[in-house]
C-alpha cells in the first residue's frame, strides 16, 4: 500500500470559460491548477495556503472525485481520482467553509442522521456518534434545533461534525473556520488536532490501524502555522513553496523583518520602498491612523535608508517594531505581494 | 471540549444493497418530515388545487355535462399534486441541490445516486399521496361523486404503474435539468400548463385527436388517468381512449424505458459534470 493519502503528479486543470454574448462561440481558458506535484503522508496535517482564486479549492474538489483533472494523475489513499473514484469515496469526507448544505426543514440531527446514512452507518451508531462530536464542539444544546435557525458558526459546526462523523481516512476542509468567530475557531482547530493525534483501530481484531490524514485549504496565516504539519503555498494555481512551517520561515531568518506604522503616507508606494537595494520586500496596507508597512530587509543597517525615504515625504513614524518571520512575510517573499493586497485588488 | 470515544472506533458501516436501502429511506425522510414541519403547505397544497376542481366542476355543471365528468375533475385535481411535485421537486431537484451544496456531498459519498433519486422520488410520492388523498376525499364529499369500481387490482396495478412510471420520467429529468442550469425554471414553467391540456387532467383524453391524445400519453399520468377513470366510473370504460390492458402494457413500458433512461442520463450527467466542473454550487 503506498505510504501517501495524498499523491499528485503534474496535475493541472483547465476551465473553458465562455466569452460575453458576443463572443459566445469563443472559449477562453483558465488555467486553475499547473504541474502541482505534492506527496501527502498519512497521518499528516497538510496545509495549503494561498489567496483566493489560487487553485486551493479546484485542487480539492479534483481529489474528492468532483472535478476531473485536464493533466496529470493523482491518487488519495492509494486510489486513482479518474479511474477508481468509487474505491476513494468510502474513505473521504469534505466541507467547505460557509456551505449550506442539508434542510433547514431537519434538524441539526436529523440532517447530520441523513448524511450518515449515504455512507451507511447504523442508525444507532450514527446517532451514539452525532451526540458525542456535537457535545465535543459544543453544540449539543442545539441538537433538536431546525437547521435553518442556526447562526453562520453554529451551521459551520455541524457542518464540521458531518465530515468527522464518517470517520474518513482522508478529511478535506476547504477554508473550515471561514465566517467563525475567534473562540469558535480556536476551538475547531483544538478539535481537528485532537482528532488527527489519536490514531483509531479498524473494527475486528489484529487489522492494524490506519492513520488519519488531513488537507486544510486557508488563506489565514496563524491558522496554517499552528496546526499544519506542512504547508504548500499557492499561488495562480502553481506550487510555489512546500515545506515545514518552521523550515518555511527559516528562508527568511538571516533577513531583517520590521513592522512600522506610520501617518498617511503621501503617495509613497511598496515600490519607492523596493527601489531601495536593501529592501527585498515591502508591501503596504492602510490603517485608520495612516499605514502599516511590513519590510523585508537584507540587512537591520538598511532601516536607515527606509527611514530617510519616509522623512523625505514627510511620513511620521508612529511604531516600530523588529520580529520573527512569519508565513505571511514566506508568502510576501515567494509573491511579491501580501494575500490581504492580492484580495482587496482582485489579483487572483 | 471533551475527548469522546469516536476518536479511538471506527464505526462499521454497510455497503452493497443495505447502504442502497439506506440512502432511499434517508433522502425519502426529508420529504416526509418537512410535511409535517410545515402544515401551511399543506393547506396551501389542498386548497389550491381544490379552488381550481370547484371551478372546472361548475363550469362542468353549468353547460349540463354528464354526471361523471365531475368525479373525473376530482380525479384530475387530485393527480395534479402529482403532476406539479414531479415537475417541481423532481425535475428541478438536482439543480437546486446544487445549488444548496448538497449535490457534490451526494455524488461524493459512497453511495448510489440512483438510491438518492430513488429516495426523493419515494419522499414525494408518499407525501403528495397524503395531499391527493384529501383532494380526493373533499371533492368527493363536496359534489357527491359516485364511485363503482370495477376491478380493484386492476386499478391498484394501474396506480403503481402510472407513479413508478411518472417519477421515473421525473428522475430522468432530473439530470437534465441540471445539465440546462438555470433554464430549468423556464423548462418547468413551460411544461406546467400545456400538460394540463395535452393530458386530460379535467376531461377525457378521447376528447383529443388521436394523434394528440397518442403523443401525450408519453406523459404517464395520460393514460394513468385514463384508465383509473374507466375503473371506477360505471360508465368511465365508453370514454376511454385504449383499453385498460393495453394501457397497462404502455404503462409498464414507460416505467421501464424512464428508470432505464434515468440510470443513463444520470451516469452521462455526473461523467460531463465531473469533466466541465458543473457539480458544485456556482458561488464556489
Amino acid at each position: 500500500m503506498s505510504p501517501f493519502a495524498i499523491e499528485t503528479e503534474n496535475l493541472g486543470r483547465i476551465y473553458k470559460i465562455r466569452g460575453s454574448k458576443k463572443e459566445k462561440k469563443i472559449r477562453k481558458e483558465l488555467v486553475a491548477l499547473q504541474d502541482v506535484n505534492l506527496q501527502i503522508e498519512q497521518g499528516e496535517l497538510f496545509g495549503l495556503l494561498g489567496p483566493n482564486g489560487a487553485g486551493k479549492t479546484t485542487l480539492i474538489k479534483i481529489l474528492v472525485t468532483l472535478l476531473a483533472p485536464t493533466s496529470g494523475r493523482a491518487r488519495v489513499s492509494g486510489f486513482d481520482v479518474v479511474a477508481e473514484p468509487q474505491l476513494i469515496r468510502p474513505r473521504i469526507n469534505m466541507v467547505s467553509g460557509g456551505e449550506s448544505s442539508g434542510y433547514g426543514l431537519l434538524t441539526v440531527r436529523e440532517n447530520l442522521w441523513m448524511f450518515a446514512q449515504f455512507y451507511g452507518l447504523a442508525s444507532k451508531e450514527a446517532n451514539r456518534r452525532i451526540e458525542e462530536l456535537l457535545t465535543m464542539v459544543g453544540i449539543a444544546d442545539r441538537m433538536h434545533t431546525k437547521s435553518s435557525d442556526l447562526s453562520t458558526g453554529l451551521r459551520q459546526k455541524m457542518n464540521i461534525v458531518r465530515g468527522f462523523l464518517t470517520d474518513p481516512e482522508v478529511l478535506f476542509l476547504d477554508e473550515p473556520t471561514l465566517g467563525l468567530d475567534v473562540g469558535a475557531s480556536r476551538d475547531v482547530r483544538r478539535f481537528i488536532r485532537q482528532w488527527l493525534d489519536v490514531p483509531p483501530l479498524l473494527p475486528g481484531e489484529g487489522r492494524g490501524e490506519v492513520r488519519r490524514t488531513l488537507l486544510l485549504t486557508t488563506h489565514y496565516m496563524v491558522e496554517a502555522d499552528e496546526l499544519c504539519d506542512r504547508v504548500a503555498i499557492i499561488n495562480q494555481g502553481r506550487v510555489l513553496a512546500c515545506d515545514k512551517p518552521s523550515v518555511l520561515k527559516q528562508r527568511l531568518q538571516r533577513d531583517a523583518i520590521f513592522e512600522i506604522e506610520t501617518s498617511p503616507l503621501n503617495g509613497l508606494s511598496a515600490k519607492d520602498l523596493e527601489s531601495l537595494t536593501e529592501v527585498r520586500k515591502a508591501s503596504l496596507a492602510e490603517t485608520e491612523v495612516g499605514a502599516k508597512l511590513d519590510l523585508i530587509l537584507v540587512e537591520e543597517a538598511a532601516l536607515a535608508a527606509v527611514i530617510n525615504v519616509l522623512s523625505q515625504k514627510s511620513v511620521r513614524i508612529l511604531k516600530l517594531s523588529k520580529r520573527e518571520p512569519t508565513l505571511e512575510d514566506v508568502f510576501v517573499d515567494l509573491v511579491g505581494r501580501s494575500m490581504e493586497e492580492m484580495e482587496k485588488t482582485g489579483d487572483e | 471540549m471533551s475527548s469522546g470515544a469516536f476518536l479511538t472506533e471506527h464505526p462499521a458501516k454497510v455497503t452493497g444493497w443495505r447502504l442502497f436501502l439506506k440512502t432511499v429511506i434517508a433522502r425519502a425522510y426529508p420529504r416526509v418530515i418537512g410535511q409535517q414541519r410545515e402544515r401551511s403547505w399543506m393547506f396551501f397544497d389542498i386548497v389550491l388545487p381544490l379552488g381550481g376542481v370547484i371551478a372546472y366542476v361548475l363550469v362542468y355543471k353549468a353547460i349540463g355535462a354528464p354526471a361523471e365528468y365531475v368525479g373525473f375533475v376530482v380525479m384530475g385535481g387530485a393527480m395534479t399534486a402529482f403532476w406539479m411535485n414531479v415537475l417541481w421537486s423532481m425535475s428541478s431537484q438536482l439543480y437546486w441541490e446544487k445549488e444548496q451544496g448538497n449535490l457534490a456531498l451526494y455524488i461524493m459519498s459512497p453511495n448510489s445516486m440512483m438510491a438518492v433519486l430513488l429516495g426523493m422520488a419515494l419522499g414525494g410520492m408518499l407525501a403528495t399521496l397524503l395531499r391527493a388523498i384529501a383532494i380526493v376525499l373533499l371533492g368527493s364529499l363536496m359534489f357527491q361523486v359516485q364511485y363503482a369500481v370495477a376491478n380493484f387490482f386492476q386499478l391498484l396495478a394501474v396506480f403503481i404503474l402510472a407513479m413508478a412510471a411518472l417519477y421515473g420520467m421525473g428522475m430522468m429529468t432530473a439530470s437534465l435539468f441540471l445539465l440546462l442550469g438555470r433554464e430549468a425554471w423556464h423548462l418547468s414553467n413551460l411544461a406546467q400548463e400545456p400538460i394540463y391540456l395535452a393530458t386530460g387532467f379535467y376531461f377525457p383524453i378521447k376528447s383529443l385527436p388521436f394523434w394528440v391524445a397518442l403523443g401525450a400519453s408519453i406523459i404517464p399520468l395520460t393514460l394513468g388517468m385514463d384508465a383509473m377513470r374507466q375503473l371506477v366510473f360505471p360508465s368511465g370504460f365508453k370514454i376511454g381512449f385504449l383499453s385498460v390492458g393495453v394501457e397497462l402494457s404502455v404503462l409498464l413500458a414507460l416505467c421501464v424505458v424512464f428508470l432505464v433512461g434515468a440510470k443513463l442520463l444520470l451516469a452521462h450527467m455526473e461523467k460531463l459534470a465531473i469533466r466541465e466542473g458543473r457539480l458544485t454550487e456556482s458561488r464556489r
